[in-house]
């Protein structure tokens, strides 16, 4: 009895359904974490608002230029950092993929322009995709990030502080650029490409409104002492708020092709049914004429 | 009288919110109070102890690491590191 195609057909049957309650216990996952990361961003956004508010008060009341807003021409290096922000675990389609594809696009950019790349990378996806080629990370964070926390977001930024701010000869970097991914909607996730450091445009610069002039600001202890207290702070904020975008972006990209895996899991075991069905009635008819032509064979004999 | 709208916020929520009769910050050059119609202000701030007194219901007190503090006409902006559970 010829049942060998039915069992691998079941046996396909069996696995792909087993990976299909995978695929929809991580869709659920990460729906129902998505909520929670855009919560995290909302609750994130009163901070940031309140340094960019504070960062162009300043900005529009004192003119002093501060390293960390100014081209360093005097002790220029030819250096860029670039830091590369991607998940820490796979499954979610292009996410991480598109990520690093960006990447390389702005590592080569830099490249034409004569600069020298200094490479770090936040997630494990980018850390390998690093490591495996060989390629030097001066930097390298795998934080969680579909949950970062504030202090990690802080660790990354107090290393490429430093970096921006060392001297030339031990290492110093002239602009950092940062490659992460936007949480456009649901159903949009953009990478995008910001040139962190120096820091140039301060957005919602604070507009005279029914007072005539500007309130002149006392600061303390002193002007000075009081932007270097605040950039490091905003370029924390920053750092963060596109950790928490790219988490929530992460999470929406593993929800999406988490539904689009389990709909192939379904549209699978379908075919596979089809074929299973196929194969035993094959069987059946195989058989019957087998005894059908058993039978006459012993009545004409 | 005027009051003030005071935000207090740490780097991932908002921590308080409302209005307050005067708020006592530590900055860098020692302890500073707030009343209504104070002139404009950015102030560092060092560890210490915070205190709103709000307009209505009990002070707010917590302690802080650092941070600044930000007063633009009567909206007064805490900023703060980190903060210990309000008392």
């Amino acid at each position: 009895m010829a049942g060998g195609s039915q069992r691998v057909y079941k046996q396909r049957i069996k696995s792909t359904q087993a990976l299909k309650k995978m695929f929809r216990a991580q869709e659920l996952i990460a729906a129902s974490r998505i909520g929670k990361a855009r919560a995290r961003t909302a609750a994130a956004s009163p901070y940031a608002q309140a340094i960019t508010r504070a960062v162009s008060a300043v900005a529009a009341h004192t003119t002093i230029a501060h390293p960390l807003t100014t081209e360093r021409t005097k002790t220029h290096t030819g250096r860029a950092a670039v830091l590369v922000i991607s998940s820490d675990r796979g499954m979610a389609g292009a996410y991480s993929a598109s990520v690093v594809r960006e990447g390389e696009r702005l590592i080569e950019q830099l490249r034409a322009e004569g600069k020298e790349v200094v490479l770090y990378a936040a997630g494990r996806r980018a850390i390998a995709y690093y490591s495996f080629r060989g390629r030097e990370l001066t930097g390298q964070w795998s934080y969680g990030s579909d949950a970062p926390t504030s202090e990690a977001s802080e660790e990354i930024a107090d290393a490429l502080l430093e970096a921006f701010l060392a001297p030339a000869d031990e290492g110093g970097v002239d602009e950092l650029h940062v490659v992460s991914t936007q949480f456009v909607n649901m159903v949009t996730q953009r990478t995008r490409v910001v040139r962190m450091l120096p820091l140039e445009v301060v957005e919602g610069v604070t507009q005279p409104g029914e007072h005539e002039a500007f309130p002149l600001y006392d600061f303390e202890p002193s002007p000075e002492a009081v932007l270097d207290a605040l950039l490091p702070r905003y370029i924390r904020s920053r750092i963060f708020a596109f950790l928490l975008d790219a988490a929530a972006s992460e999470l929406a990209a593993r929800q999406r092709a988490m539904h689009t895996a389990t709909d192939n899991a379904e549209d699978l075991i379908r075919t596979y049914t089809r074929l299973a069905n196929q194969a035993r009635q094959a069987d059946i008819t195989q058989e019957i004429s087998e005894i059908v032509s058993g039978a006459d064979a012993l009545a004409s004999a | 009288m005027a009051e003030l709208n005071v935000d207090l916020v740490s780097t991932d929520r908002k921590v308080w919110s409302g209005t307050a009769v005067s708020v006592s910050a530590p900055s860098v050059d020692g302890q500073i109070g707030i009343l209504a119609n104070h002139s404009p202000l950015l102030a560092v701030l060092r560890p210490g102890t915070l205190t709103v007194t709000a307009a209505s219901g009990p002070a707010v007190t917590a302690e802080v690491t650092g941070g600044f503090v930000s007063v633009d006409d009567n909206l007064v902006t805490l900023v703060v590191d980190e903060i210990t559970a309000l008392r």
